[in-house]
């Protein structure tokens, strides 16, 4: 028996999120006496790089360096998945929530039998049966959620368990595997991706604008805030309609949903649709004009405020205690 | 071509989130039930294609039958028939499985829904489906065009996104800015009122997952205002109290 964990890679790295569903399957090996914690990377990345993975709490990591995995196609990713669940005799598959995560895992539940719960918030408590706490109602509420299948797909939410960093590193295994061309089918014809940027769904930090930003011109502020605190940044869905910032940074109901560990909003009003997308957030600090705001209701700090008066003040703040 | 679009029916998104019977229910006193968002923007790219590709237009929702004003919004909205699989929708699983049934039998082209509902917010039944038929899932799609048998998508993937073309039949997993939202106007009002809606008895379908509890987070705790003319106290707080700079 083992838990087997999909881990993704971006830039020559493993991604945080993914180690993190690494140290959830560590967390519940322990917890289960579930086996082995083995991660499982696709497409091509360096060992040194992979290893990694074993600090988050795997014991080892196999590797299928096929450069057709590179691109996230995701047949092809399910049926690789698929395959090593089997030979490693594995009972339990862990991933991180994310664009790909979320397709992988839906076709994974059909080709493993497995019961899959998706948006996992903690352990499963095994005291009589399998319930897993999950999120739902888009953050406004918990399901507990019972598994009734011999094998399980856990798709886990940023920060439900504490990320772990001082296991050994492990050692890496090469896995070759023959995918049948049918998995390709889909074709990924070219990538229009920010390099080098935090990414908004696995930010520490996000620093979002609002309509009351006035502009895509007055970003700049926005922009040097999150510099100073290594954050992402994201915005409101009208800022996103309107064009003033990309589709990918908008926030809530119906776009990214976060769970930092501090988001500051400025100059957005709070309506029930955003807040659905940041209600995961550890600490939420407002700034806005107006003191009737909204979301001053669901903010742990707030400055009532002008934007343009306040922001200019609060970086050089920020850069003060650096 | 013919084209099904899988629709949603949940809690508009300013409901206020009960439960009720000991936490096992959940409370729909006072709550306005839509067509999914997600669905919404499948539903209407996919009226958009019917009428730039003459294609017939099915919509499809597993539900019991207070869901059937949400069918008639959508046959409103511009869908020729709809179909609803008369069962409650238990889990993600069990929702696959009645549309790949009734898509077995129609063998449609393209089966759109939205990336997620946004009740339990899974995000996985069109992968499911997909996996069923044995044709490609692809989401969260934020562009769809058809050109003959190939289709052409943009995906949305973190911090950016990537551009896709695959074969006709295929599911796509929806969201904007794929197609603007719908209003229904006063034809389709009427004309959804005759418009055929089926009925059909779900197909056998095992629990693999169901929910034994619910629960809502802890209140949250009053806001602390700093002043505006003393924004290093901000700062303070943060790196001081929340520990979080
Ligand atoms: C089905 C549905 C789904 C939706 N999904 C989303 C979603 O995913 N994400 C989302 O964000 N919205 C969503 N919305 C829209 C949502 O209802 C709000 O309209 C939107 O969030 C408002 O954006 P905003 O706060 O930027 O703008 P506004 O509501 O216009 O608020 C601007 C705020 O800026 C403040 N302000 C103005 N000037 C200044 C200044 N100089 N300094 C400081 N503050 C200032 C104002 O006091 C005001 O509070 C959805 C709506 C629907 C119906």
């Amino acid at each position: 028996m083992s838990i087997l964990v999909y881990i993704e890679h971006a830039e020559g790295s493993v991604k945080k999120t993914s180690l993190e569903a690494v140290s959830f399957g560590k967390a519940l090996a322990d917890k289960t006496s579930g086996g082995e914690v083995i991660a499982l990377a696709l497409g091509s990345i360096s060992d040194e790089a992979l290893a990694i993975a074993g600090t988050a709490g795997a014991s080892k990591v196999m590797h299928v360096a096929d450069g057709n995995l590179d691109a996230g196609v995701i047949q092809a990713h399910a049926d690789a998945v698929a395959q090593v669940y089997k030979q490693v005799g594995a009972n339990t598959l862990v991933l991180s929530k994310s664009s790909l995560g979320d397709a992988v895992a839906a076709r994974l539940a059909v080709k493993l039998d497995a019961g899959l719960v998706s948006n996992v918030v903690d352990l499963p408590d095994t005291t009589g049966g399998y319930k897993v706490k999950r999120s739902i109602y888009t953050g406004k509420a918990f399901a507990e959620t019972t598994v009734n299948k011999d094998h399980k797909i856990l798709a886990v939410k940023k920060n439900a368990v504490d990320l772990l960093t001082n296991g050994p590193e492990a050692t890496v295994e090469k896995v070759s595997l023959s995918i049948a061309d049918e998995n390709f089918a889909a074709k990924i014809t070219s990538t229009d991706k920010a390099e080098g940027e935090i990414l908004l769904p696995e930010a520490d930090v996000v620093v979002s604008g609002g309509r009351g930003m006035k502009g895509p011109e007055n970003w700049g502020m926005i922009e040097e805030l999150a510099k100073e605190l290594g954050a992402a940044t994201g915005c409101s869905k009208p800022v996103s309609d309107i064009g003033w910032r990309p589709h990918h940074e908008h926030v809530g109901q119906t776009g990214v949903k976060v769970a930092p560990t501090l988001y500051l909003a400025v100059g957005i009003s709070g309506a029930i649709q955003h807040l659905a997308g940041v209600n995961s957030s550890k600490y939420i600090v407002v700034i806005n004009k107006d003191p009737e705001a909204p979301f001053f209701k669901a903010a742990d700090y707030g400055i009532v405020g002008d934007a343009f008066e306040v922001l200019p003040k609060l970086i050089e703040a920020v850069k003060a205690i650096k | 071509m013919k084209i099904l679009v899988c629709i949603t029916h949940v809690p508009d998104t300013t409901s206020k989130i009960q439960f009720t019977d000991n936490d096992t229910k959940f409370d729909k006193s006072g709550v306005q039930f839509i067509i999914g968002p997600y669905d919404d923007y499948a539903l209407a790219r996919a009226v958009e294609l019917k009428d730039a590709l003459g294609a017939s237009l099915t919509v499809l929702n597993v539900g019991e039958a207070d869901t059937e004003p949400t069918l008639r919004k959508a046959l409103a909205i511009g869908a020729d028939d709809a179909i609803r699989v008369n069962a409650f929708p238990t889990d993600a699983l069990f929702v696959a499985r009645q549309i790949a049934a009734i898509a077995k039998e129609n063998s449609y082209d393209l089966i759109l829904m939205g990336r997620e509902s946004i009740d339990f917010n899974g995000g996985m039944v069109h992968g499911m489906v997909g996996e069923l038929l044995g044709m490609p899932s692809i989401s969260p799609v934020m562009k769809l065009d058809v050109e003959g048998e190939t289709v052409k998508m943009a995906r949305e993937i973190e911090g950016g996104k990537e551009y896709l073309e695959a074969k006709l039949p295929l599911i796509a997993g929806c969201q904007e800015p794929i197609a603007e939202w719908k209003i229904p106007n006063m034809r389709g009002i009427m004309s959804a009122r005759t418009k055929p809606l089926n009925v059909v008895e779900a197909v056998d379908s095992e629990v693999a997952t169901d929910v034994t509890a619910f629960k809502l987070p802890p209140a949250k705790g009053s806001v602390k205002l700093v002043d505006k003319d003393n924004v290093e106290e901000l700062v303070k707080l943060l790196k001081n109290e929340a520990k979080v700079l």
